[in-house]
């Protein structure tokens, strides 16, 4: 086996036994990605040299007996998480020389555990898309099929895992950004509760929605990624003050006494792919006979998702991003003119067209006179979704569904038509209206060997059914054992 | 109802974005169509029904009152476009 094909928990094991060093592994990473990111496109900016750095000081602190799970792993981080002397682009024109001056908490969690960041991946610029095609910087290619989207936004964080250019990373999900690309390439995403993780140095799209988490190559991976990145941060007040539990012993119950729910309403969505549906009923069948009991559920509100989403997401980031203003940092336009058209170049120059259309669905949702009907409505019908939510939550531990409709479409394909992209994530939005927990986990392929992921959704600040019934579904199946050739 | 081409400028104008006029028909086009499908909203009853802003509501995140490290000034301006004698550079505002 190649170095660069372990998992985390396996390459853990050798660095501990002094099998393997970190540099190896971390040369082995990079060597990969030195094969195949030129078909793939991961990868806006490698860090090697200060990664090698990171690997050297693992190592000592191996031979010293200072191990945890991630010393010493290497781990790719979505480019809009803050990163300190490494660019963090946000896949933008505004932002592509921006270089942090100071770590986001996730980061800082990684490296106190000695993990060894490889360099950062590309998504849709500002997280706003399901395909990462509107990155302003490069295309991402699906390493199961090269001329199919990697699913997005954070599409280089799954391209990356999929295609064994990192052990693990991390994403980002504001409406299915995590769970909808681990769809799409066949590993595992998890997109925590609304507060479990720090949002600190994560440069914002939808305050309210957004929610760092792990991508892995399976669920004990994530598992181990998403302890070393929870908890409570006193530098983002949003940021929930429960006790983290360990998510990796979580994963070895087995399912009796667990209840799932099949909510209704996703069965009968229109514009689901046939391979889909047949892939998640085998899916749920396996689940059932690992011995979860299962029921039929009702969420009425959730086919008003997309509709609230599209009003809240925008209206959140037309308001964040003001602060792109061409002063303080990333671009500015040179053009000799007034303060108000410097700030109207800069932003004119810098945006591309997915993020000024949605800045324009946003304040138009926010401007005076329609405030009520378009904002205030939509925040009234989120807290219908979370009522739903709760409700069926009373009968069941956890909801099965699709992640995405269907498996990764064709490059080009959607990226004319803003509403039918939208609808890529008519299964994963609802979970970030009601702030709950999901995961995708790969469930079969569909009759062109393209990846399709199973989603389990959980209470708030239950992750840990979420992870056991995932576990579960994963010993039973050997989907997440498949690699594309690339 | 859909949106004008006047309403495009307008709400541009709101978020400073100046956007060409090829760039304006394909966003009232574009944009109109996302902005009917979002009307279907009003089918749903809300009458009474509170708004929800933060699906996890925290109120009073307090943290102790202590002195804590911050960004220098200089590497606060490190990222400025333009920037002289410790301060953010901008064009002239008052004429």
């Amino acid at each position: 086996m190649k170095l660069y094909e372990l998992t985390i928990l396996k390459a853990h094991e050798l660095l501990k036994q002094k099998k393997i060093s970190s540099l190896e592994l971390t040369r082995s990473i990079y060597d990969r990605i030195k094969k195949v990111d030129k078909k793939v496109g991961a990868y806006i900016t490698k860090a090697e040299k200060l990664a090698v750095l990171q690997a050297k000081e693992a190592d000592k602190a191996i031979i010293k007996g200072d191990i945890s799970y991630l010393t010493g792993i290497p781990i790719a981080v979505k480019d809009l998480i803050c990163t300190k002397s490494i660019y963090t682009t946000c896949a933008s024109k505004m932002l592509e020389k921006f270089v942090p001056s100071y770590d986001a908490t996730v980061i800082k969690k990684l490296k106190k555990a000695g993990a060894v960041i490889i360099g950062k991946v590309n998504m849709d610029e500002f997280a706003m898309g399901s395909s990462t095609e509107n990155s302003g910087l490069q295309l991402t290619r699906n390493p199961w099929d090269l001329s199919c989207i990697p699913g997005g936004s954070s599409g280089g964080s799954a391209a990356a895992v999929c295609a064994d250019m990192c052990l693990g990373a991390l994403g980002s999900d504001t409406g299915g950004s995590i769970r909808q690309p681990a769809s799409h390439c066949g590993v595992v995403g998890m997109k925590p509760t609304y507060g479990r993780v720090s949002r600190y140095g994560l440069i914002a799209f939808a305050s309210s929605l957004d929610q760092i988490g792990p991508l892995a190559k399976n669920v004990k991976d994530c598992a181990i990624l998403l302890n070393q990145i929870s908890g409570h941060d006193p530098s983002d007040s949003t940021s929930a003050p429960e006790n983290v539990p360990d998510y990796l012993a979580a994963c070895e119950d087995g399912l009796k006494n667990i209840t799932i729910g099949i909510p209704k309403e996703f069965n009968s969505s229109q514009g689901v792919d046939s391979d889909v549906s047949i892939t998640i009923k085998n899916a749920i069948n396996i689940i059932k006979d690992k011995g979860a009991r299962c029921i039929e559920v009702t969420i009425p509100h959730t086919k008003y998702s997309i509709a609230a989403y599209y009003v809240i997401a925008p209206a959140e980031a037309s308001s964040n991003l003001a602060r792109y203003d061409g002063v303080k940092y990333g671009f500015r336009d040179k053009t000799d003119s007034s303060l108000s058209e410097m700030y109207k170049n800069t932003r004119t120059k810098g945006f591309g067209p997915e993020v000024q259309r949605r800045i324009i669905i946003g304040t138009y949702a926010l401007a005076a006179g329609y405030y009520d009907a378009y904002y205030k409505k939509a925040s009234q019908v989120r807290t219908l979704i979370i009522e739903d939510f709760k409700k069926a939550f009373e009968k069941c531990d956890v909801l099965l569904s699709p992640v995405a409709p269907t498996p990764a479409f064709k490059i080009g394909e959607r990226i004319d038509d803003p509403l039918t992209m939208y609808m890529s994530d008519m299964f994963t939005l609802s979970a970030n209206l009601a702030g709950i927990p999901g995961i995708s986990v790969p469930c079969g392929f569909s009759q062109n060997s393209l990846p399709i992921g199973l989603q389990i959704m959980g209470k708030h600040f239950d992750e840990e059914k979420i992870l056991k019934v995932a576990y579960n579904f994963e010993q039973a199946t050997n989907f997440h054992l498949k690699k594309p050739v690339c | 109802m859909s949106l004008s081409k006047n309403d495009v400028i307008h709400v541009a104008n709101l978020a400073y974005l100046n956007l060409e006029e090829k760039t304006v028909d394909k966003f009232a086009a574009q944009i109109g169509k996302i902005i009917d499908y979002v009307d279907t909203l009003n089918r749903v009853d809300t009458t009474n029904v509170i708004p929800t802003f933060h699906a996890i509501s925290l109120t009073n995140a307090f943290r102790e009152d202590t002195e804590k490290k911050h960004l220098q000034r200089k590497t606060a301006l490190e990222n400025a476009p333009e920037k002289e004698n410790g301060h953010f550079v901008v064009p002239k505002v008052i004429g």
